[in-house]
């Protein structure tokens, strides 16, 4: 193994280390969805995902 | 109606300090971006090694955990923005030396440019007109990113192409939940440090940017 996947993978474990407290207080203390927000968010979503396969169809 | 009065004035001032918390970080956004692009330039001229990415990443991560928590509160702050985004800029040369050595390189550069643009702007744009609070997806956006993390940690192990282009697309969803939820924060008061929201927003643009021409440069049929 390489020191390149070394050094990646300290980093990504540090990455880990450090999200982890933060993600655990995200979600106790995040609010709940209202109505329409699921929808909200699925519209917008959606249209990057059109988006990101009419740009690979482009470069193909 | 004089009772009314400092209600409607404190709703005029909080709206003013988010406009100005909004023109604050889309100005130093686009001064950091176009910064990064220019270290990104120096880091192709230089032609650095592939260590080079490794080493920014990490410099500019140590700079976000540790140092700019402390200064974020004062003009110090602006100073550290522009060394995390210059790094994470000047990381960027030997990936696209790579792809410009690719007969499309070029085009696969500028379409993942163009269209990292287009989904920050669009996006952006969503969050500001519908003013929607997008904060429930805060727990969600978090667990995602670790889970993002925990499997390309795995797949540095593992080497699997199609593993890695999932990571890819996930990732490319992931920050542009995280496009609306940053911008949607700013706009509903729960981001007024202008110099934090514009790290949040360089770090969506950066990470969705680079992921779209991970996904471009490996469907695009030209190896």
């Amino acid at each position: 193994m390489d020191w390149f996947k070394i050094g990646s993978a300290i980093l990504i474990g540090a990455m880990i280390i450090f999200l982890l407290p933060r993600a655990k207080q995200m979600v106790k203390h995040s609010p709940k969805a209202k109505e329409g927000d699921w929808q909200a968010l699925l519209i917008p979503i959606g249209l990057v995902v059109l988006f990101v396969i009419f740009l690979i169809m482009s470069v193909r | 109606m004089a009772f009314n009065q400092p209600a409607v004035s404190r709703s005029a001032e909080s709206v003013l300090a988010t406009n100005k918390v909004l023109r604050n970080t889309y100005s130093l956004l686009s001064m950091t971006l176009l910064f990064s692009a220019l270290m990104a330039a120096v880091s192709m001229y230089v032609e650095t090694g592939p260590g080079t990415y490794l080493l920014s990443v990490g410099g500019a991560f140590l700079l976000i955990w540790l140092v700019l928590p402390r200064t974020a509160n004062s003009s110090a702050g602006i100073g550290v923005v522009f060394a995390i985004t210059g790094l994470l800029g000047f990381s960027l040369g030997p990936i696209l030396s790579q792809y410009l050595a690719l007969p499309n390189g070029a085009q696969l550069i500028m379409t993942a440019l163009g269209g990292t643009g287009v989904i920050f702007l669009g996006l952006s744009g969503y969050a500001l007109t519908t003013k929607r609070d997008f904060s429930f997806l805060g727990g969600m956006l978090f667990v995602g990113l670790l889970v993002i993390l925990f499997a390309a940690l795995g797949n540095i192990f593992f080497a699997i192409p199609a593993l890695s282009l999932a990571i890819s697309a996930a990732v490319i969803l992931l920050f542009s939940g995280f496009i609306l939820y940053d911008t949607s924060r700013i706009i509903n008061g729960g981001e007024t440090n202008y110099i934090m929201a514009t790290v949040a927003l360089y770090l969506d643009i950066f990470n969705i940017f680079i992921h779209l021409l991970n996904l471009l440069g490996a469907l695009s049929g030209d190896d």
